[in-house]
C-alpha cells in the first residue's frame, strides 16, 4: 500500500499547484475549501506512507528542463517534513476560510486578490518535498517563494506592508542565488538527487556548498544574522498565511539544510563543517528569544520566537554533524531525533499561536500588545489553545516543546565526548547560551499570555473583544490537542522521524525512544512524560481533596489591591489601563539587563524642571545587531558601487582604454599565476 | 614517599583546598567595598596556610608546617589588621574603584583559567595528577591576581592584588614535591618588604594628593612628558 | 528473584508516600525555623517555630477575595502552582533513595516543573491587571533568565560526573564516593546556593518577611491572594526552599541516606531511620547556615542580582572546565 503514497502525494501536490490558476478564475472559497481537503488527503496518505516503514521511491514526471523528466522522490526525511506541511496545512487553511467567512476585518478587502496563491503556496512546499532532482527542488523552492511574496503583500495598500514586502523578495532572491550555485556545485555529474549522492563534494567544493546553503536555506529559515526579514514579513501576512510561514516554510528551509547538507554532501565531511551551524544557532537562538521579549507587536514577538526556535533546531543539526564526523551515531541520532522533534513540535505549535494571535487581530483590531489585554474570559477557547502552546514556547514539562529542548540538552551534554579541550570548553558555552534562550523564551512567554491575553483590557476594542469562528475554533482546539498529545508521546513521533534518523544519521533512537519515555542511552533512565502529567495530576487532585475536606469553600469578588490605582474612566469600566504592567514595562528589567549587549538599545528620559508644564517624556530604540553589521554596510557598499560606476560613465575615452587594458593585464596575470600554481 | 594518586584522600583535599584558593581569588574580583576584599584576602590566607600544613602532612615535610604558619600569621592576621588599620587612619572610602565592570572582569577571569589549564595541561604531561592540576591552580591565581591589579584603580586593591598573586606563588611551591625552604622563605620575605614599601607609597601619595588613586601618578607621569 | 524485585517496589511506593508527607509536613516547620533563628541572631524572640502550621489553617478558614476583573488563570494558577512544586517535591529523594518515582527524577525535569510553577504564578500576577504584580512577576522572570543557565551549569557538572541527569543515579554514585572531593563539586556547590537564594526569594534577593514596596518580588506577585488560594502558595513556597534543601542535600552530601538496591528502595527501616535523621540534621544545618547568611547580609539592589547570577553562572562553567581536567576528557 505504501508504494502509492508517492504517486498520492505527487497528484496532491499537483492539485494543489492546479487549485491555485483554478482558483483564480473562480474565487477564493473553492482555493480554500479544496486546500483544506487536499491537505487532509496528503496528510493522511504520508502518515500511511511513515507508519508503513517509510521506504523510499521515485517517480519521473515529464516536466522539467526542456526534454528532460523530472524526479519526485520520497523518503523518510521529507516524509516526515510532509507530514508537518500536511497538518499545519490543513490547520491554518481551516483558519483562512474563517478569515473569508467574517469579512475583510481590519484588512482593506483585498484578500481576495491573493487567495489563488494560497494553494500555490502549499503545493510549492510540497514540491519542494518531493524534489528528486535539482531543477524540482528549485522549482518548488521559488514557487513557495514567490506565493509567499504575494501571501504577505495581501495588505500591500498599508506601506509597512509594502516594505516588509520588498525586504523579503530581496531575501529571497539571495536565497535563490545561493542554492542556485549550491546545486550546480553539487550535480557536477547529474542534476538528480541520486547521481549527486554517489559523488559528493569534496575539499573547498564542499566548503562553498556548505558556505551557499547556510546562506540560502540559512536566510530562509531566519538564521541570524540574516533574520531581518522575518520579523516585519511575519506581521505583515494575514494570520493564517504567517502560521504558514513561521510552522511550515522555515522547517521547509531546515529540510532543504537537511538535505543538501547531510545528505547530499555525504557523511564524510569534516568535523568543522559542525561550527558555523552551532554558532549561528546559538546567536539565532539567544537573539530570537531576547527580541521575543522586547518587542510589541503579537505578531513580531511570535516571528521573534521562531528565530529562536530555528535556532534551537540548527543547534541540534550541529551536534549531528559533529557526532556523525566523529563517528558517535548513537549521539548523532539522538541529536537529530532532538532537531526533528522540535522542528515538529515548534511547527504545530506555532502554527496554533499564529493563528491565535490572528484571531486576537480580529476579534480587538490591533496586534499592539498595549491595546490588548482582558481576553481570557472574552476568548476562553483561544486563551486556553494559547497558553498550552506557550507552555511548549516555553518548554515547561510537559509540553512538547520540553520534550525536544529535554533532548537537545541531552545531546549537548552528550557532545563532550566529541573532541579536545577547547572544543569541550565551546561546548560549555554553548550549553550556556542555548539554556540562556530558552529561558529568555520562557519569559517571552509568559509576557506575550500575560499582557495580551490576562489582566485587564487596555481599550475598548479590547474590552468589547469576541470569541473567534467555528472553522478557527475547531483548527486551533484540535492543533492544540495534536501538540498536548506530541507533549505526552514524544516517542511516537520520534517513532515516526525514525526512517530519517536511520537515513541520514545511521544513528537509531528505536531502543531508546519508547512510546511512553525517551532516554538518551540505551541503559540510563529518561523523560517519561506521562509520569509528569501524571505527578502533576496526582499532587493537584491530593490538593484539591484537602481543600474541599478542609477549606472554605467559594469565593467573594473584591477590588482589587490597587496602590493608588485611579477612579475608572467611563469607557473602562475596570479602572485605567495604563497603570498595568504593558510590553515595554515588562520588558524594563531584561532590557536594562542585556539590551545594550544584545540590542544596543538606548533609552531617553527628558524630565522637565518643577514649574515647566512641558510634559515628560520617555523614548526608547533598539537595533537589530545584524542591520547595523551586515545590512547597513551592505547598503552603503551599494551606494558606493553605484556612484563607482556613475563615474565610470563619464570617463573620456582614453581613460576607458586605460580601464581595458589594466583589466586585460590584470587578467593575462591571474592566468599566468594560475598557471604557476 | 607514596605517591599521591587521583581518587585518593591526600589528592582530594589537596586538589579541595587549591579549589578554594581559585575560588576565594573570584571573590576577590568581586567584592566592591574596601574591608570585605581585605578579609577575603585574609581568608585566602588561611586556606593557603592549610594546604600548605596538608602538603607537610601528605609529603612528610616538616618544613611546609613553617610555611603554613608563616601564612597563617603574617597573611591571614597580620596584613590584614594593618591593612584595617591603614583603612580607618587614612579615611579612605569603603567603596572598590573599578577601572572595568565586575561581570567583565570575572568574564576575564574565567577566560585566564581557561587558559591557564591550557598552557599547563599539555606541557607537564609527565608530571603527576595532582602537579599538574595545582600547577594550573597556582597559574590562575597568579593571573588573577595580576587582572585585579590592572582592573582596580586604588593603590590599596592593587597592592591586595599583587598579594594574592604571590599566594599563587605559595600554592605552586608547596604542591611540587621536594621544594626547598628557601624559595617559601623568600617569597614571603619579598611580601613583607613589598608591604613595607607600599605603605609608605600609600603615605606618600596620601599626604601629596589626599587620595589613593593611581591615576594621580599617570598625571605627574604625563606631565613630565 | 520477582518477589524481591516486588518487594523492592512495595518498598518504593512505600518510602515515597512517607517522604511526600515528609517534605508536606517539615517544609512550613523549616521555614518557621528560619524566622525563629533569624530572630534569634538579631536579638529578639521571633515566633513560634510552628507559626507557618497555625498561618496556614487560619488561611483554610478564611473565604478567599478574588480581585475584579481577573479570571480562571488566577483562581487556577495557585493549583497549579503547589501541584508542580509537589511533583518536583515527590522527585528529589529525602532519606531514602531508589523512590517509585526514581526513574522520572531528571534533573532537567524537577527545574522545568519548578519553573512551570513559577510561570503560573508569573501569569495570575499579570492577570490581577495591578502595577504590583506586572513588576513581581517581569522580575521573577527576569531572575529566572540568569538563575536557569547557571542551575544547567551544576547540572552539567554532575552529568559529566555520572553520565545521567537522573537525580537518583548521581545520588547513588557520589554516595558510593566514587569520586571524591573535587574542586568541581565544590565550585558547583556555591552555584547552587546561589540560585537557591534567587529562586527561594531569599535575602539579598528578595525580602521574605518584608510586605509591599520593600520586597518587590515574589510578595508583590502574591499581593491579591487570600484564603485557601494564599494558603497554596504559601505551602508551595515553603515546600520550594525544602525541595532545594533536599536537592543541595541529596546532591552534595548524600551521606546517611538509604541506598537503594537494584529494583528499587530498600525495605530496610532501620536505615530508612539512619536516613531521616541525616536529612533532618542536614536540613537543620542548612536552615542555620541560611538563617546566619541572611541576618548577616542586607538586601540586593534589583540590578545587582543578575551580576551575582552571572558570577554564579561563571563558576559553574568553572567547575565543567576542571571537571574536563580532573577526568581526563582532555
Amino acid at each position: 500500500m505504501t508504494e502509492y503514497c508517492l504517486p498520492a502525494l505527487a497528484l496532491v501536490m499537483a492539485c494543489l499547484l492546479a487549485l491555485g490558476v483554478l482558483a483564480a478564475l473562480t474565487g477564493p472559497r473553492l482555493a480554500y475549501w479544496g486546500s483544506l481537503a487536499l491537505c487532509g488527503t496528503g496528510a493522511v496518505a504520508v502518515l500511511i506512507y511513515l507508519i508503513g516503514g517509510a521506504r523510499a521511491g521515485s517517480i519521473l514526471v515529464p516536466f522539467g528542463l526542456a526534454g528532460q523528466p523530472s524526479v519526485l522522490a520520497l523518503d523518510g526525511v521529507s516524509g516526515f517534513f510532509m507530514l508537518l506541511l500536511m497538518l499545519a496545512g490543513a490547520a491554518a487553511t481551516a483558519a483562512a476560510l474563517d478569515d473569508h467567512n467574517r469579512g475583510p476585518g481590519t484588512e482593506d478587502g483585498t484578500d481576495n486578490a491573493t487567495a489563488p496563491a494560497f494553494p500555490i503556496f502549499l503545493g510549492g512546499m510540497a514540491l519542494t518535498l518531493l524534489a528528486g532532482d535539482a531543477f524540482a527542488l528549485l522549482a518548488g523552492f521559488e514557487a513557495m517563494s514567490l506565493a509567499s511574496f504575494a501571501l504577505v503583500l495581501t495588505h500591500h495598500r498599508q506601506p509597512p506592508v509594502r516594505a516588509a514586502g520588498l525586504l523579503y523578495l530581496g531575501m529571497a532572491s539571495l536565497s535563490a542565488l545561493c542554492l542556485i550555485a549550491a546545486l550546480a556545485l553539487l550535480s557536477a555529474h547529474g542534476a538528480s538527487f541520486s547521481a549527486m549522492r554517489a559523488r559528493p563534494p569534496e575539499g573547498v567544493r564542499a566548503a562553498f556548498v556548505l558556505a551557499l546553503v547556510l546562506i540560502g536555506a540559512g536566510a530562509k529559515a531566519g538564521l541570524a544574522p540574516l533574520h531581518v526579514w522575518l520579523p516585519p514579513a511575519h506581521a505583515a501576512a494575514p494570520g493564517p498565511v504567517s502560521a504558514l510561514m513561521s510552522g511550515a516554510m522555515t522547517k521547509m528551509a531546515i529540510y532543504v539544510m537537511i538535505r543538501l547538507l547531510f545528505d547530499l554532501s555525504g557523511p564524510a565531511q569534516p568535523i568543522w563543517w559542525a561550527l558555523p551551524l552551532l554558532a549561528m544557532g546559538v546567536g539565532s537562538a539567544v537573539l530570537g528569544a531576547f527580541r521575543a521579549n522586547i518587542e510589541t507587536d503579537v505578531k513580531t514577538i511570535l516571528a521573534c520566537s521562531t528565530i529562536e526556535n530555528v535556532g534551537l533546531v540548527v543547534v541540534g543539526l550541529g551536534l549531528a554533524m559533529a557526532a556523525r564526523a566523529a563517528d558517535l551515531s548513537a549521539l548523532a541520532g539522538l541529536a537529530l531525533g532532538a532537531s526533528l522533534l522540535h522542528a515538529f513540535g515548534h511547527g504545530l505549535f506555532k502554527t496554533v499561536l499564529f493563528l491565535g494571535a490572528g484571531a486576537i487581530q480580529h476579534a480587538t483590531l490591533t496586534r499592539k500588545l498595549q491595546r490588548l489585554g482582558g481576553l481570557a474570559s472574552r476568548m476562553p477557547i483561544t486563551t486556553g489553545c494559547m497558553i498550552l502552546a506557550a507552555a511548549s514556547l516555553a518548554g515547561l514539562p510537559p509540553s512538547a516543546g520540553f520534550a525536544s529542548e529535554w533532548m537537545l540538552l541531552q545531546t549537548v551534554l552528550g557532545a563532550v565526548r566529541l573532541g579536545g579541550l577547547g572544543l569541550q570548553i565551546m561546548i560549555c558555552v554553548l550549553a550556556a547560551g542555548v539554556v540562556l534562550a530558552m529561558a529568555l523564551a520562557a519569559s517571552a512567554a509568559v509576557r506575550l499570555i500575560g499582557v495580551a491575553l490576562l489582566g485587564r483590557p487596555r481599550s475598548a476594542e479590547a474590552a468589547t473583544a469576541a470569541e473567534a469562528g467555528p472553522p478557527l475554533r475547531w483548527a486551533v482546539l484540535s492543533l492544540s490537542c495534536l501538540v498536548l498529545m506530541i507533549g505526552l508521546f514524544p516517542g511516537a513521533v520520534l517513532d515516526l522521524a525514525e526512517p530519517a534518523l536511520r537515513l541520514l544519521a545511521t544513528g537509531t533512537m528505536a531502543e531508546r525512544a519508547g512510546f511512553m519515555s525517551i532516554t538518551p542511552t540505551a541503559e540510563a533512565p529518561g523523560y517519561t512524560a506521562i509520569a509528569v502529567l501524571a505527578l502533576l495530576g496526582l499532587a493537584g487532585f491530593a490538593v484539591m481533596a484537602v481543600l474541599r475536606a478542609r477549606a472554605v469553600a467559594g469565593h467573594r469578588t473584591g477590588p482589587a489591591w490597587d496602590c493608588g490605582l485611579g477612579a475608572p474612566p467611563p469607557w473602562l469600566p475596570f479602572g485605567d489601563p495604563r497603570l498595568q504592567y504593558a510590553g515595554g514595562s515588562f520588558a524594563q528589567p531584561l532590557r536594562r539587563v542585556l539590551g545594550g549587549t544584545l540590542l544596543a538599545t538606548t533609552a531617553t528620559l527628558d524630565m522637565p524642571p518643577p514649574g515647566d508644564p512641558r510634559p515628560a517624556t520617555y523614548h526608547e530604540t533598539e537595533t537589530d545587531p545584524a542591520e547595523t553589521a551586515l545590512f547597513q554596510p551592505t547598503a552603503r557598499l551599494r551606494t558606493e558601487l553605484t556612484r563607482f560606476a556613475d563615474r565610470m560613465q563619464f570617463l573620456t575615452v582614453r581613460q576607458i582604454l586605460t580601464v581595458m587594458f589594466g583589466l586585460l593585464i590584470g587578467l593575462l596575470a591571474f592566468v599566468a599565476l594560475v598557471e604557476q600554481l | 614517599m607514596e605517591r599521591i594518586v587521583f581518587g585518593t584522600l591526600p589528592y582530594d583535599v589537596a586538589h579541595l583546598l587549591g579549589g578554594a584558593v581559585l575560588l576565594l581569588s573570584f571573590t576577590l574580583l568581586s567584592q566592591r567595598r574596601i574591608a570585605a576584599t581585605i578579609n577575603t584576602y585574609a581568608l585566602q590566607a588561611v586556606v593557603i596556610a592549610a594546604s600548605s600544613c596538608w602538603q607537610a602532612y601528605v609529603q612528610h615535610a616538616p618544613h611546609l608546617y613553617l610555611t603554613g604558619a608563616l601564612a597563617l600569621i603574617a597573611k591571614g592576621v597580620v596584613i590584614p589588621l594593618a591593612l584595617h588599620r591603614l583603612v580607618r587612619r587614612l579615611r579612605l572610602s569603603h567603596g572598590v574603584e573599578t577601572a572595568l565592570g565586575i561581570f567583565p572582569t570575572m568574564l576575564l577571569g574565567v577566560g585566564l583559567v581557561t587558559l591557564s589549564i591550557m598552557v599547563v595541561l599539555p606541557t607537564t604531561v609527565q608530571s603527576q595528577a595532582l602537579t599538574r592540576e595545582d600547577l594550573a591552580l597556582a597559574l590562575s591565581v597568579v593571573l588573577l591576581g595580576m587582572l585585579m591589579m590592572i582592573t582596580r584603580t586604588s593603590a590599596l586593591t592593587q597592592v591586595i592584588g599583587f598579594m594574592s598573586l604571590e599566594n599563587g606563588l605559595i600554592l605552586a611551591a608547596v604542591s611540587v614535591e621536594g621544594m626547598p625552604l628557601v624559595v617559601e622563605l623568600s617569597v614571603a620575605v619579598l611580601v613583607l618588604v613589598a608591604f613595607v614599601v607600599f605603605s609608605t607609597f600609600f603615605l606618600r601619595l596620601r599626604a601629596q594628593f589626599d587620595s589613593l588613586d593611581t591615576r594621580h601618578l599617570d598625571r605627574i607621569g604625563s606631565a613630565h612628558r | 528473584m520477582s518477589t524481591l524485585a516486588g518487594i523492592s517496589a512495595v518498598a518504593g511506593v512505600l518510602v515515597l508516600l512517607l517522604h511526600v508527607a515528609l517534605m508536606l509536613a517539615a517544609a512550613p516547620i523549616v521555614l518557621g525555623l528560619a524566622h525563629r533563628l533569624k530572630a534569634r541572631l538579631s536579638g529578639r524572640i521571633g515566633p513560634p517555630i510552628t507559626q507557618r502550621l497555625l498561618d496556614l489553617s487560619r488561611l483554610l478558614r478564611k473565604q478567599p477575595v478574588v480581585a475584579d476583573g481577573t479570571s480562571w488563570v488566577f483562581r487556577a494558577a495557585p493549583l497549579a502552582s503547589l501541584a508542580a512544586t509537589l511533583a518536583a517535591a515527590s522527585l528529589v529523594p529525602s532519606f531514602a533513595l531508589g523512590m517509585a518515582t526514581a526513574p522520572f527524577a531528571d534533573l532537567l525535569t524537577i527545574a522545568g516543573l519548578l519553573a512551570l510553577s513559577r510561570a503560573a504564578m508569573a501569569l495570575a500576577a499579570m492577570d490581577t491587571g495591578t502595577a504590583f504584580g506586572g513588576i513581581g512577576a517581569s522580575r521573577a522572570m527576569m531572575f529566572s533568565v540568569f538563575a536557569e543557565p547557571a542551575f544547567f551549569m551544576v547540572v552539567f557538572t554532575l552529568a559529566l560526573l555520572a553520565g545521567t541527569t537522573n537525580l537518583d543515579t548521581i545520588a547513588t554514585l557520589i554516595h558510593s564516593g566514587t569520586f571524591g572531593l573535587r574542586i568541581s563539586m565544590a565550585l558547583a556547590l556555591v552555584a547552587t546556593g546561589v540560585v537557591m537564594l534567587v529562586e527561594c526569594g531569599r535575602i539579598p534577593v528578595d525580602n521574605p518577611a518584608g510586605h509591599l514596596e520593600l520586597a518587590m518580588m515574589h510578595e508583590a506577585m502574591v499581593l491579591e491572594y487570600s484564603g485557601r488560594h494564599l494558603a497554596m502558595i504559601e505551602l508551595s513556597g515553603a515546600l520550594r526552599l525544602l525541595v532545594w534543601f533536599s536537592l543541595i542535600g541529596v546532591m552534595f552530601a548524600p551521606f546517611g541516606i538509604a541506598p537503594r538496591d537494584a529494583d528499587g528502595a530498600s525495605l530496610a527501616p532501620w536505615l530508612w531511620a539512619v536516613g531521616m535523621m541525616a536529612w533532618i540534621v542536614k536540613v537543620a544545618a542548612m536552615t542555620l547556615a541560611l538563617a546566619v547568611f541572611e541576618t548577616t547580609r542586607a538586601k540586593m539592589r534589583v540590578f545587582r542580582v543578575p551580576e551575582m547570577l552571572g558570577m554564579a553562572l561563571l563558576l559553574g562553567l568553572l567547575a565543567v572546565i576542571f571537571l574536563f581536567v580532573s577526568q581526563g576528557f582532555a
